[in-house]
């Protein structure tokens, strides 16, 4: 609680209120005079919307109470807009150093072809629209202290959480940093190039950067894996490669050669990738042998579920309308009641249980657990 | 006996069922496809208004020594209560709005301003009364285990003292309803199938009862310092109003003469369109403007409701429209009166069935064994009319 401060005290108010407003908290009512004043659910107000190189725009966002402003340069957030009365919700990465002061958060968003919510953000949102908003999270941050020698590698909007990076340090060093950095950026052509012109002024500030700024319409695609006959390869570019600790974030296919150029130079650990995807990680792998029966119990359908798959897959293919949203674990808008059993949260392997004989329930997130032994879910 | 096959009850082929069910559908697919921000508007409007009004209510009452003031406080709260109950709390809980993607306006996270548990509402509503519907012995809404509401329910000396059980319900209306999901039957048999379930649900019951008459009976009294007394009655008369206003509307939905009551074996193998058509032969709709469809949480469209219980309910009039074609055309009762007939109706039958009243349970029975008269194509579909002729 920001706006209202997170002391004993301040939370003993809270609780006092909430015993006059039960069953709804006092932020439901105090979200009518200004709809920022609510916890409940994280939300923010679009401030600005300034359109950037072609079909992007950069998003001013003044984020309501319960915001924290802790994240780190790098991280994402996911912002859920309504469209035709239903919440869509994205993952766009904050372009801005944390920070309390201004109490803003930007990002800068592209219009994808066939991008519903991003084509709604970049031209169809006013400013005074209130949107959703999940907390800061990702593991593609940069360390402290920085490796020696860095290497940021993206390719269209992937820029956005190196912006970030870079203002950071930036920021930290100020002018005439010495850290060993290398950024090496594509974008389609000049028009469509974001942050051109900041880029060359930070290139230009600090003697120990150097910006590479590649228009692929002209240069080519930079080959990963491939040849030299393919075009310009990044040994060309960045010699030294080998030696860089690299934070790569663009296209899919990009992103999947990256990892197999750095696997096969045998330097896997050395890269660091932004899919803006949940990563499963070991408890999925554990999970491989576990699973269970589940029992969505409105649609009195079980599924027989194995370790890796998500409730809401195992759902979905069993032909159940599973709400939806962000399908990452931000948006809480999959959440449903689980009854009895338990489902293990794929990224962190947090279990969730209920015993049989505990008429409560606990709400869980269907899109990043998994059956844990046979449960029973509400829907 | 109750209906135990509906198609011969409603002199329809197997075909014609099942493309009965098929236009359900496609009415189903239709608003589907076409819920949009316009909806969105409606129940977010509907729950600021809500809002709006209680807040009112509680302001007034801290001039409630003053009566016109305790009059206002209390109405605005009686009415705040009953929107949040009906239109609000009622629909989104069903799922109705699950489709926005706002975990504010869910089925899964709503709690009402009633002493009913959601959890527990969801499960006795939600999944017994709306699967089940007037299946007896299987949806406890068929009286509520303490009224005889049809012939088919055999007579007790107990019984002679439904009109006044029935006055108690009215005036208690939502700690009925709290209690509806317990075991009742199983206590007074003094037979509790699962007695462990039973203690936590009350367990549920007793906190959530706790949270609501604090706020209504001892935390507002006292924030009104010394008119504690007058906003005591005031919320006492805020509640009594949404009870028996809620009370009168719920009674009008299965209980008015020509709503079917079923056996167990139509259950089984039921299709889907048989689902439907007992959806629609057991509920009973009332004629009324848009305000009172709002205040009653469209429960005027109970048949609607009934058909599609997840659908916004915003939508149910142009529903409505379709389901009255598709009655006419099947040659189908779309029950359908003014609230007051509606509801003097159930009354009606509720007294009669204090007694034995052979005469008319004989009449009941004589209807169930002859099934639905195949004369209705003579008059008009249109018409907002003829209930069956019981």
């Amino acid at each position: 609680m920001t706006a209202i401060g997170d002391s004993p005290l301040a939370r003993r108010v809270r609780a006092a209120a909430t015993r006059f407003t039960t069953p709804l908290l006092p932020d439901d009512y105090l979200s009518l005079v200004n709809p920022l004043w609510s916890a409940r659910e994280l939300r923010g107000r679009i401030v600005s919307v300034t359109p950037e190189a072609e079909d992007a725009a950069t998003l001013v966002v003044e984020p309501g109470w319960g915001w924290t402003f802790e994240h780190s340069a790098g991280q994402y957030i996911g912002i859920g807009v309504q469209i035709d009365g239903r919440f869509v919700w994205r993952s766009y990465s904050l372009t801005t150093p944390p920070s309390r002061d201004g109490r803003r958060l930007v990002v800068t968003v592209r219009a994808m072809p066939d991008g519903f919510a991003s084509h709604h953000l970049v031209h169809g949102v006013e400013p005074g629209t209130v949107v959703r908003l999940a907390p800061p999270q990702g593991e593609f941050v940069l360390p402290e202290p920085l490796p020696g020698k860095v290497l940021l590698l993206s390719a269209g909007s992937g820029i956005t959480p190196i912006m970030a990076m870079l203002r950071t340090l930036d920021r930290r060093h100020g002018s005439g940093s010495l850290a060993d950095v290398t950024v090496v950026h594509s974008a389609p052509d000049a028009d469509r190039a974001l942050f051109a012109e900041e880029l060359d002024l930070l290139g230009r500030r600090h003697p120990g950067w150097r910006i590479v700024q590649r228009h692929t319409s002209a240069a080519g695609r930079l080959v990963l894996t491939g040849s030299g006959a393919d075009g310009e390869m990044l040994e060309d570019v960045v010699p030294d490669w080998r030696e860089r600790e690299t934070w790569a974030c663009g296209p899919a296919a990009m992103l999947d050669d990256a990892e197999k150029l750095w696997a096969d130079a045998g330097n896997a650990d050395a890269l660091h990738l932004e899919r803006f995807a949940a990563s499963f990680g070991a408890a999925a792998q554990e999970g491989m042998t576990q699973g269970g029966t589940i029992t969505f119990a409105r649609s009195g359908r079980t599924v027989e579920s194995d370790g890796a798959t998500t409730v809401l897959q195992a759902g979905e293919e069993a032909g159940i309308p599973m709400p939806f949203g962000c399908r990452m674990g931000i948006c809480h808008t999959c959440v449903a009641p689980l009854r009895t059993g338990a489902v293990r949260d794929l990224r962190d392997g947090t279990e969730h249980r209920v015993a049989d004989t505990d008429q409560s329930s606990q709400t869980v997130q269907t899109c990043v657990t998994a059956a844990a032994g046979d449960c029973t879910v509400d829907l | 006996m109750a209906i135990s096959d509906i198609k011969e009850f409603a002199h329809l082929t197997e075909a014609d069922v099942e493309a009965l069910g098929e236009e359900f559908d496609q009415i189903r697919r239709d608003v589907e496809a076409s819920r949009g921000a316009s909806d969105e508007e409606y129940i977010r409007s509907i729950i600021r208004t809500q809002r709006r009004i209680e807040i009112a209510g509680r302001a007034a009452l801290f001039g409630s020594v003053v009566p016109p003031l305790w009059m206002a406080g209390a109405a605005l709260l009686g009415v705040a209560k009953i929107l949040e109950n009906m239109e609000i709390g009622h629909n989104v809980m069903h799922g109705q709005w699950d489709w926005m993607n706002d975990p504010e306006i869910h089925s899964a996270t709503w709690e009402w301003d009633n002493v009913c548990p959601a959890e527990q509402w969801k499960h006795s509503h939600n999944y017994l009364h709306h699967t089940y519907t007037n299946v007896l012995g299987k949806d406890k809404d068929v009286g509520y285990e303490i009224l005889r509401v049809t012939s088919d329910q055999k007579w007790n000396p107990v019984n002679l003292g439904q009109p006044v059980f029935n006055t108690l319900l009215m005036l208690l209306f939502q700690h009925g309803v709290a209690i509806h999901d317990l075991d009742i039957e199983g206590l007074l048999r003094r037979d509790i199938q699962d007695p462990e379930e039973f203690k936590a649900k009350l367990e549920q019951v007793g906190r959530k009862m706790r949270k609501q008459m604090g706020k209504d009976y001892i935390l507002f009294p006292l924030l009104t310092g010394p008119f504690f007394l007058t906003t005591l009655t005031a919320n006492m008369a805020a509640n009594l109003m949404r009870n028996v206003w809620s009370y009168a509307i719920i009674f009008c939905g299965h209980f008015p003469d020509g709503a079917e009551v079923f056996t167990e074996e139509q259950l089984e193998n039921e299709t889907q369109g048989e689902w439907y058509l007992r959806q629609l032969l057991g509920s009973a709709n009332f004629t009324g403007g848009r305000l009172m469809h709002v205040m009653s949480g469209s429960l005027g469209y109970q048949i609607e409701h009934h058909l599609f219980p997840d659908l916004p309910s915003n939508r149910y009039p142009e529903i409505a429209e379709r389901v009255k074609e598709i009655c006419a055309k099947y040659d189908l009762p779309y029950n359908i009166g003014p609230f007051p007939k509606q509801f003097w109706r159930s009354i009606r039958t509720i007294w009669r069935l204090a007694l034995p009243n052979k005469k008319f349970a004989a009449e009941q029975q004589a209807h169930e064994a002859e099934g639905l008269h195949r004369d209705h194509a003579t008059t008009s579909p249109a018409a907002e009319a003829a209930p069956l002729a019981a």
